[in-house]
């Protein structure tokens, strides 16, 4: 680990300040996935700003009845908060089916959406990686790649986004705030990521000292939802394809669907295809596949993850169906 | 015979209050932290190391390559515990070769281990880079293996099962596979070692302290006395706890610096550095008649080794044991490539080994129509097949039978809405060693008993069923006994392996007590002297052969049934029941006996559903090198498990009565969840670990 220079700054202002003066600072919050890397060396900042004590950790009702979530809110009180349990119980299984109970106790919300991804070409240093070292090469693309992306990847980068609870932000329409030296501004969670294309290196579309402050909720939609993780073990583990989804059936017909997925893609994957093709439709399987077969239709599996066409299928499959007997 | 109950496990309160002091939780004054630098390449050369940057960084001490390292005397082993010992493994920056990617090239010194760690990364270590072959190829042309001494010929032929396969009614011919695994003990490998008085002290994470004391003072040519070993606490070994460069490089830079040095690998060095299960390719040809009486057992296997050490993965050994046949061969040929070494891990030879014959068994039986545990009592042996003795005791037959009962064998396949829920059986046997062993026994006038040895507790329970042993023998209260064991300086004991720990250790003690016992009988009513009573007992193990002289063939045996639920639509398999009944002699204490074969069950579960070490051939790497990537069961995967015993005598063994169950319960589980999932789905996979792919591409 490279020595670095640690720094606990008084409030939000004063650290994003001194990371956005800094091109070589990084925050740090819970610590569960960067001092990991800084300790393979993998990134190794100069200077770390540490957030603990000064992020906002609060949960308000916004005017409109939606939720707003401060950035630095553990993800196991998360979960556990009442009204997310009662008004949006998705974003409460995908928390609870991210990672282990102590790293849910010390994850942040803010850090979860930024967490690098778990590809084994990027966390060792002396395998190629373009997103580490741009122009490396992808090892993965003719390696270990089971767990990788089947969706908008590239011939640079096939790495997934490893977060569960960013599948259901993205799918409930979350929106972040976010600060930054100069400005503050606020996006919808779904285009926080970016997919890898040539550049695997720029995985979001922060720029550099740009903190995430907050995540908001619409309203709650009151529709029956789900949040449905495969992996290989029962526990403590990524996912190898989720699902979340929401869905209203009336008179047999989708009225409204919103539909994402986990574990198949460089960034949390809305199905904005498939969730076209179902309103209207009648609710049943065969309009249900051939809506998740449009989505997957753009899907480039490799050699050692076709299954995962199969799975998502499934899954996806199973998920609307069993959404649609709720309703 | 009624086994005395040890109660809880003696070292529990020092363990869950944090008092109990594992390797690395020792320090001595001053120490230097010891960062070791692995390869980046599979196969070449060192050229050289620019170390200017890494001395550079304060509080870096000095870098050790080969060009500065210490020239170190060949590891020298008595015949016994030769097979635990890798000589070119242990010669640690004895050359400029490289073998593996992840052997070690360097070791940086330093006040801190972060500033060893920092320094590691900036040394330039030019290599000269070679054409290396990391890829298991089952057809390439291979050797058959090198007999290994201590370990059972790789090859065997009774009969002539070529033609009496072609002559059977039915046959079974299949291939199986299983991943390369790793050990992963909780407990990384770690030493602290300081060089003093002209010798060494290591607090080192071993199975087995005179083990080690053997291999340094041979190594650093010194005499075995001025090398103590301190293993109080081991943090789990699992074959991985032998000698290993690690112990051997603190020595090496604590006699060079004069410091004392702690060194701890981490959990990726380790996946290199420790030793490995090999990947196994199997094929299994059975031939039987209609009845399912097997006519010939054909079990042949295909592992991997290091370019710098044999070691072959005994997978078709216990298939030498397990049922009548007539007509029988095993092999076992070795690829040499360039990758880690791999070495013993839970079971070696027997989980792989077990999991391809016991599900070619469930094949026969499937093709039979018959059902699988009878179709296992109808091939029982009345004396071993591998080499006609009789058996000092063979249970399997009751073991089988009682498990079905106790299970409720065999409900039928069933839907549960998306889940298809079946069950399935498979044996488990384990070899019954004794290994030379001695122990001390110590009466005191206050009325306790001292048992001193140099056995190893590595996680399982040791002392607390020496304990038990100690106390019966004595026929003292439990209370009374206090067991000194994890140091070299102890009477010579065996590592803590192959299952024979409590058996060789149990029987030292045994003599001891018996020897103990006669001279309070010459005492009389006279009070004992000041210092107490004194009595050195020992075992010479197998060597000796059986306590009444017959030849014997020993092993533990068992039966594992289990029930999975397969999502038909996600491929995902859970286990919902698993049940083992065991015959392994007298059970000496059994809330630890019930913990390990619980235990070994669990690491079967793991190995069905979960573990794999994936190896990039390009590189030669393990690339899912840590506990995200390389998955172990967790408690949501393990169902309540239910463990239990037959009562079995033994008399022939050993002078304990006690068979080994430290991997008993490992075996056959991974075969056992294997055909449950075939009895469920219809499903048979050949291929661990059964990963969810597997289901959804073998669904018609």
């Amino acid at each position: 680990m490279r020595p670095f220079t640690y720094h606990r700054p008084p409030d939000l202002r004063t650290a994003v300040a001194a990371v956005s003066q800094d091109p070589d600072a990084a925050y740090l919050a819970g610590g569960t996935n960067l001092v990991d890397l800084m300790k393979r060396g993998v990134l190794a900042p100069s200077v770390v700003v540490d957030l603990s004590g000064i992020g906002d950790e609060s949960v308000d009702r916004c005017g409109d009845g939606g939720l707003r979530v401060g950035a630095g809110m553990r993800n196991s009180d998360l979960a556990a908060h009442p009204d997310v349990r009662r008004d949006y119980p998705v974003l409460a299984r995908a928390l609870l089916a991210g990672a282990s109970e102590q790293l849910r106790n010390v994850a942040t919300v803010g850090g979860n959406l930024v967490q690098r991804t778990r590809c084994v070409y990027f966390q060792d240093t002396a395998m190629p990686c373009n997103k580490r070292r741009p122009g490396s090469g992808c090892a993965a693309l003719g390696g270990h790649h089971r767990d990788l992306a089947i969706l908008g990847g590239s011939a640079a980068c096939v790495a997934t986004h490893p977060s569960d609870m960013a599948v259901a932000l993205v799918m409930l329409d979350a929106r972040v705030r976010l600060q930054g030296a100069a400005r503050a501004r606020v996006l919808p969670v779904a285009e926080l990521h970016r997919l890898p294309g040539v550049s695997p290196q720029h995985e979001t579309v922060l720029e550099h000292g740009e903190l995430i402050t907050s995540v908001e909720l619409p309203p709650p939609s009151g529709l029956p939802s789900l949040y449905r993780k495969v992996r290989d073990r029962a526990s403590f583990a990524f996912a190898l394809v989720s699902v979340a989804a929401e869905m209203q059936v009336v008179d047999g017909h989708v009225r409204r669907v919103r539909l994402a997925f986990g574990g198949v893609a460089p960034k949390p994957w809305r199905a904005r295809t498939a969730e076209a093709l179902l309103v209207g439709v009648r609710a049943d399987e065969g309009s249900f596949g051939r809506a998740v077969d449009a989505e997957l239709a753009v899907a480039s599996p490799l050699p050692g993850n076709e299954h995962k066409i199969t799975l998502l299928r499934n899954v996806t499959l199973r998920s609307l169906l069993e959404l649609a007997a709720r309703s | 015979m009624t086994p005395r109950v040890a109660g809880p496990r003696v070292d529990g309160w020092d363990k869950v209050t944090g008092a109990a002091r594992y390797a690395a939780d020792h320090s001595f004054d001053g120490p230097v932290h010891c960062w070791p630098v692995s390869s980046t390449i599979a196969k070449g050369r060192v050229v050289s190391i620019d170390t200017s940057a890494a001395l550079a960084v304060p509080g870096v001490v000095a870098v050790l390559w080969h060009a500065n390292a210490p020239r170190l005397h060949t590891p020298t082993a008595d015949p016994m515990s030769a097979v635990l010992v890798k000589p070119a493994e242990l010669a640690v920056l004895q050359s400029d070769g490289v073998a593996y990617h992840g052997q070690l090239v360097a070791a940086v010194l330093a006040d801190s281990l972060e500033a060893a760690r920092h320094a590691a990364g900036l040394l330039v270590v030019e290599y000269e880079q070679l054409p290396h072959d990391a890829e298991l190829r089952p057809g390439a042309r291979l050797r058959v293996a090198p007999p290994s001494p201590g370990l059972d010929p790789p090859e065997q032929t009774i009969g002539n099962p070529a033609a009496a396969l072609a002559g059977a009614e039915v046959t079974i011919d299949a291939r199986y596979t299983t991943p390369a695994e790793h050990h992963n003990p909780i407990e990384p490998h770690a030493t602290v070692a300081a060089w003093q008085d002209g010798g060494v002290v290591l607090y080192d994470a071993n199975q087995g302290a005179h083990l080690i004391q053997g291999v340094i003072a041979g190594m650093f040519d010194l005499p075995r006395d001025r090398v103590r070993v301190v293993s109080a606490h081991v943090g789990g070994g699992f074959g991985a706890k032998g000698p290993q460069a690690v112990a051997v490089l603190a020595v090496m830079a604590t006699r060079m610096l004069g410091r004392p040095v702690k060194v701890t690998l981490s959990r990726q060095q380790m996946f290199a550095l420790v030793g490995y299960r090999s990947p196994t390719v199997q094929r299994v040809r059975l031939g039987a008649d209609r009845a399912g009486r097997l006519a010939a057992v054909i079990h042949e296997v295909v592992a991997q080794t290091s370019a710098i050490h044999d070691f072959c993965e005994p997978a078709a050994v216990l298939t030498r044991t397990m049922y009548a046949a007539p007509h029988r061969h095993t092999t076992h040929r070795l690829a040499r490539l360039d990758v880690p070494t791999p070495f013993m891990l839970r079971a070696p030879g027997a989980a792989p080994g077990m999991f391809a014959l016991e599900s070619a068994v469930d094949e026969l039986a499937v093709v039979c129509g018959l059902d699988p545990v009878e179709l296992r009592i109808r091939n029982e042996p009345a004396a071993d097949p591998d080499t006609g003795l009789p058996y000092s005791s063979r249970n399997l037959v009751r073991c089988l039978r009682e498990g079905a009962r106790a299970f409720g064998w065999r409900p039928p396949p069933r839907r549960d809405g998306h889940r298809l829920v079946g069950s399935g059986v498979a044996a488990s046997a384990h070899p019954s060693h004794t290994f030379p062993s001695t122990a001390q026994l110590r009466l005191h006038p206050d009325g306790r008993c001292t048992v001193a040895l140099g056995a190893t507790d590595i996680g399982n329970g040791a002392r607390t069923v020496l304990t038990a042993i100690t106390a019966e023998a004595m026929a003292m209260p439990p209370e009374r006994i206090d067991v000194l064991i994890g140091d070299s300086s102890l009477p010579l004991a065996a590592p803590a392996g192959a299952s024979a720990g409590t058996a060789s250790w149990g029987s030292a003690i045994v003599d001891a007590a018996r020897r103990l016992r006669a001279q309070l009988t010459e005492l009389g009513d006279r009070p004992l002297p000041p210092d107490g009573l004194t009595a050195l007992g020992q075992t010479l193990g197998d060597l000796a052969g059986t306590p009444t002289g017959a030849q014997t063939a020993k092993y533990a045996f068992g039966a594992q049934f289990a029930e999975v639920c397969v999502d038909i639509d996600s491929g995902e398999v859970r286990v919902t029941r698993l049940l083992g009944v065991f015959a392994a002699g007298k059970i000496l204490s059994p809330h630890t006996a019930r913990s390990q074969l619980l235990g070994g069950m669990t690491m079967g579960l793991s190995m069905a559903l979960h573990e794999e070490s994936v190896l990039d051939s390009r590189f030669g790497d393990f690339v899912n090198g840590d506990l995200a990537g390389y998955h172990i069961a967790t408690c949501a995967d393990v169902p309540d498990i239910e463990v239990g015993w037959i009562d079995e005598t033994d008399d022939q063994v050993n002078a304990l009565g006690a068979k080994g169950i430290g991997e008993l319960g490992i075996v056959g589980t991974a075969a056992a969840i294997a055909n449950a999932v075939h009895h469920a789905t219809g499903i048979r996979v050949r291929d661990l670990p059964i990963h969810p792919h597997r289901i959804l591409e073998g669904r018609p």
